[in-house]
């Protein structure tokens, strides 16, 4: 009998667990300057390297002379392919199954390309290295678009050809063209194409989702450090997959995978940029290795734009079949997909296209065919997932694209056709026609409630008067009602069908509590900003009943850390954070037999409460969690082993599908085509909430990217494939002048497979902003005969578009 | 190929003189040389404000300066603004209305922030929005960013009122 003054609400909130908006324990190292990012570390003897890079994007390499840039002062060693071809380094493996030059093998395929690897004793002196190396190139037909790749007799990858000048098969299949990667298909193309054959109403539309770049703040970059004394090989870097880099770096370099240490530091964002594995990474292991000296490189930004990943570049061409009442039928979708030069889109194996197959959104649609050929050209690779899912912002963008059109076509309001065609709550676990089986969702409430909030017939109502003042000449500015409804699949994902590199995307946490009641527990993942070392702890908290604050959560380190798959595609709370609650679980499961014990009473006579276990019926008798922490540690209890610590590896049973509402109300100039974003809400569903202020920050954040992307974000090339938006100044990153007050708002529909029922929220409001910012611009010239234009749509766009429509008189 | 020459700044009230190239980045002098990591490297364009810092009062982006034309100056990074015994109101702001997630931007915009409110100790979200331009934040959307300024500014007021009170009735005081 204990005298226990404490409330049970008090002892709630003590325990800083999920729902309440904990503030971030990362907070107080940033905001002093004292965060740890890659570039912060500095060794003893640390050399800097560096890459010569290609002008060109398609050249033949006739020659490279390095002795006048080893005579430069502080150059150390200067490697190229031919040093890199006895140790089998030259080129390496990709994400997506095919192979990438690690430095130029006789020619380059875009322009930034890695030709030659700079080693100096500062970053100087790497310069003006980089700056004495001369090469030879032979320039050649440049193919920046994918549909003339297909068509062409250049041939751009000549490893994937056999000596006929046939292409091999490749990763996925066969190859219908030297320049064809990939053909994926998804759903029933008869039967797909025999219901629009047959249907009362059919909409199309061809629409390119262009190239754009994650562009985190901090750049790509790692310090290589070779131990020759120990055989050991520490790698730090921004790596947001440490432990698949480590078996990776294993792999292609032949180490032993104990005798690597891969260690991600804090991560200046990610987004996607920093999943793939690039020549950066090899050439600074080869350099520490062949100089016996830690390397250090680090990406400038235009490097980053160039060459490090890039997202998008998708031209999908879709077909959408109805009943004149607007049920929808059928769906067909077509994507000619620009992979670069060489395929290092980041994606599980099996998925060449990600999972674009969620093509069919939020809407039960009968029937429906996918088919995505992937190709090549002369740009960057990568094609990475740029806070998203794998190709989810691709597939959703469509089907909200694709939505609207079939409004048009039907003469309907946008809100009420997606109303009519949404999955009803009682359909789930829905089974979609490309195979996904969707664990949740109760979308009529949620657009429901997105819809009062704003109020929706009002704007309407507002538009069709602006269009008449407009048509009267009393105003030049028109107005767009953006919509968009999303369902995204986040959560890579159960290990029978994802896998990266054969490595079964589970995830992974372990714990240790220490005798005085606090605790460290480990995690697969890695946060480049999410919080984890926050909301973790408040998973954690709320199920093994230790305060929060007396809980460490450490990532990245792969000697400490347990295997996971990383952070990305929002699986970071999907996978790791339900194998954080079933090791809590555990824990709590060895808790309740020690409590048991120290109670005299059965195991099964104890229950857990908040933060201890009670004797059922006589809750005045108790053990709290830090008393059984102790005890745990300093007494023979008969059949249980000392301390208290346990470890999961979750490999969940399906994807989580967060969904979402979102309203955008925008003006626009009609003459200088400058978009003013008045309103923005957005109604998020992810489930069980862990932390609201953190939640709501992802959300403020990812409608901001949604926004760069939707109206002025782009990777663009000229026809010689230059990089025409290669630094800040072209590549749009808005500030906070051009950046809307967001309101948020949610439902919970919790995940019924999920150990806590969360689903993942950091990349929703990209994914659902990126259509609704291009349907608000689309639908503000709807009333005069627009259906489509491609994003982004930047002022120069937009005037474009109004010109085009007649409406400059 | 020394072309070094002797330079003399002052940073975080502390007086550093060495030898470097009149090339050398401001930047690179204060994380390589100095070891002073809080300034980052976003874009090395004046774009992104991730290495901001101040110079003489004035908020100046160190990836676009040479010490040569740092020589003789007073430099003030993030670390000189606050630490754990005396957090800044911004730094305590920040933390409170999750003004932050990466972090990589941070220390350029609490630096840049302190500015801010000493040219205008008033700011509208407006004044805000517009003078924190020059600082690119990729996590945060900046709303929480606007709101940790305002809720440093009317902390800082507050303290600034309280204190001028005191004084003022003394004046009073005295006038009697």
């Amino acid at each position: 009998m204990k005298d226990d003054v404490t409330s049970r609400e008090e002892r709630i909130e003590n325990l800083k667990g999920m729902g309440c908006s904990r503030k971030r324990v990362e907070d107080a190292r940033f905001t002093q300057g004292k965060g740890n990012y890659v570039d912060d570390v500095k060794l003893d003897g640390m050399l800097f390297g560096d890459f010569v890079r290609s002008p060109y994007a398609h050249a033949r390499i006739k020659n490279i002379e390095t002795a006048a840039a080893l005579e430069v002062p502080g150059v150390l060693a200067v490697l190229t392919a031919a040093d890199l071809e006895p140790l089998g380094l030259h080129w390496m493996p990709t994400l997506a199954g095919d192979k990438q030059m690690v430095l130029a093998d006789g020619k380059v395929l875009f322009q930034g390309q890695e030709v030659a690897f700079v080693v100096a004793e500062d970053r100087y002196a790497a310069a003006d290295g980089i700056e004495a190396v001369e090469v030879e190139y032979e320039e050649l037909e440049v193919l920046v678009d994918p549909f003339k790749a297909l068509a062409s007799d250049v041939v751009l990858r000549e490893d994937t050809v056999d000596e006929t000048g046939k292409p091999t098969d490749g990763a996925h299949g066969p190859r219908k063209h030297p320049n064809h990667i990939f053909t994926w298909e998804a759903g029933d193309k008869g039967p797909t194409f025999e219901v629009i054959d047959a249907a009362e109403v059919v909409a199309e539309e061809t629409m390119y989702y262009h190239r754009t770049h994650p562009c985190p703040l901090e750049t790509c970059g790692c310090v290589a450090s070779m131990d020759k004394v120990n055989g050991k090989l520490t790698l730090w870097g921004t790596f947001q997959a440490p432990h698949a880099i480590r078996t990776i770096v294993s792999l292609i370099s032949g180490l032993e995978e104990h005798n690597i240490r891969v260690i991600s530091p804090d991560i200046g964002g990610g987004f996607g940029n920093k999943v793939g594995a690039y020549p950066g990474y090899v050439c600074s292991v080869v350099a520490s290795i062949v100089t016996g000296k830690p390397v250090k490189w680090i990406e400038d930004r235009m490097d980053n734009l160039m060459t490090t990943a890039f997202a998008r570049d998708y031209w999908m061409k879709g077909r959408i079949s109805a009943t004149k009442e607007g049920k929808i039928t059928g769906l067909h979708c077509h994507v000619t997909a620009d992979h670069g030069g060489f395929d290092a889109c980041a994606d599980p194996t099996k998925f060449p296209a990600g999972f674009m197959n969620i093509c069919t959104g939020s809407y039960d649609i009968p029937t429906a065919f996918l088919e995505v050929d992937g190709v090549y050209t002369n740009k960057a690779p990568g094609g990475v997932s740029y806070r998203c899912s794998f190709r989810v912002t691709e597939a959703v963008y469509f089907i909200e694209r694709m939505i609207e059109v079939l409004a048009i076509k039907l003469n309907m309001d946008a809100a009420e056709l997606r109303r009519i065609n949404f999955i009803r709550k009682e359909q789930f676990p829905y089974t979609a026609a490309l195979g996904w089986e969707y664990d949740s969702g109760d979308y009529h409430t949620a657009w429901d409630k997105a819809l009062k909030t704003v109020d929706y017939d009002g704007l309407r109502a507002e538009q069709a008067q602006r269009v008449e003042d407009f048509k009267a000449g009393k105003t030049r500015k028109l107005m767009g009602i953006g919509l968009s409804f999303f369902t995204e699949i986040v959560g890579a994902g159960p290990v029978k069908n994802c896998d990266i590199l054969g490595l079964g995307m589970f995830d992974s946490c372990e714990i240790r509590i220490h005798p005085t009641g606090s605790a460290i527990a480990r995690l697969g993942t890695i946060s480049q900003g999410q919080g984890h070392a926050t909301t973790f702890a408040q998973i954690l908290a709320s199920e093994i009943g230790l305060p929060a604050d007396s809980i460490t959560i450490e990532e990245g380190d792969t000697d400490t850390a347990p295997y996971g798959l990383g952070t990305y595609g929002s699986r970071s709370t999907p996978v790791a954070g339900a194998a954080t609650a079933m090791a809590g679980r555990k824990i709590r499961a060895k808790a309740q037999m020690i409590a048991a014990y120290l109670l005299e009473v059965h195991d099964d006579d104890v229950e857990f409460d908040v933060d201890r276990f009670v004797v059922k019926g006589a809750p005045e008798r108790f053990k709290t969690m830090k008393e059984i922490a102790f005890a745990s540690y300093n007494q023979a209890i008969p059949g249980i082993e000392p301390g208290l610590e346990a470890v999961s590896y979750y490999d969940p049973p399906n994807m989580t599908y967060p969904f979402g509402a979102y309203v955008c109300v925008m003006d626009i100039d009609v003459d200088t085509g400058v978009t003013d974003i008045r309103r923005f809400y957005a109604l998020d569903d992810c489930g069980t909430r862990i932390n609201p202020m953190v939640i709501e920050g992802q959300v403020h954040g990812g409608l901001t990217e949604a926004l760069a992307v939707a109206l002025g974000q782009e990777i663009a090339y000229d026809d010689m494939g230059n990089v025409k938006t290669g630094t800040l100044m072209d590549f749009f990153l808005p500030t906070a002048w051009e950046v809307p007050n967001y309101e948020t708002d949610f439902t919970v529909t919790p995940s019924p497979h999920h150990p806590i029922g969360a689903k993942g929220v950091g990349e929703s409001p990209h994914v659902g902003g990126v259509p609704c910012f291009s349907n608000a611009v689309q639908d503000a010239f709807r009333a005069f005969g627009n259906t489509h234009t491609n994003m982004p749509h930047d002022h120069w766009r937009i005037w474009k578009t109004a010109n085009e429509l007649g409406l400059h008189g | 190929m020394s072309n070094k020459k002797h330079y003399k700044i002052t940073v975080n009230g502390k007086d550093e003189e060495f030898l470097a190239e009149p090339r050398e980045l401001l930047i690179y002098t204060l994380r390589e040389r100095l070891n002073i990591t809080g300034p980052h490297i976003g874009c090395e364009t004046s774009h992104c404000g991730a290495c901001t810092v101040t110079i003489d009062g004035k908020s100046v982006k160190a990836c676009t300066m040479f010490v040569a034309q740092a020589d003789g100056k007073d430099i003030t990074t993030i670390e000189g603004i606050g630490g754990p015994d005396d957090l800044h109101p911004l730094q305590n702001a920040f933390k409170e209305h999750h003004g932050l997630q990466c972090g990589y931007c941070t220390p350029g915009m609490i630096t840049r922030a302190t500015k801010l409110l000493e040219e205008n100790p008033n700011p509208t979200e407006e004044d805000i929005r517009f003078g924190m331009a020059g600082n690119i934040c990729r996590c945060t959307g900046y709303q929480n960013i606007v709101k940790s300024i305002q809720a440093a500014a009317a902390e800082m007021n507050a303290a600034q009122s309280s204190s001028s009170e005191v004084v003022g009735h003394k004046s009073v005081e005295a006038a009697e």
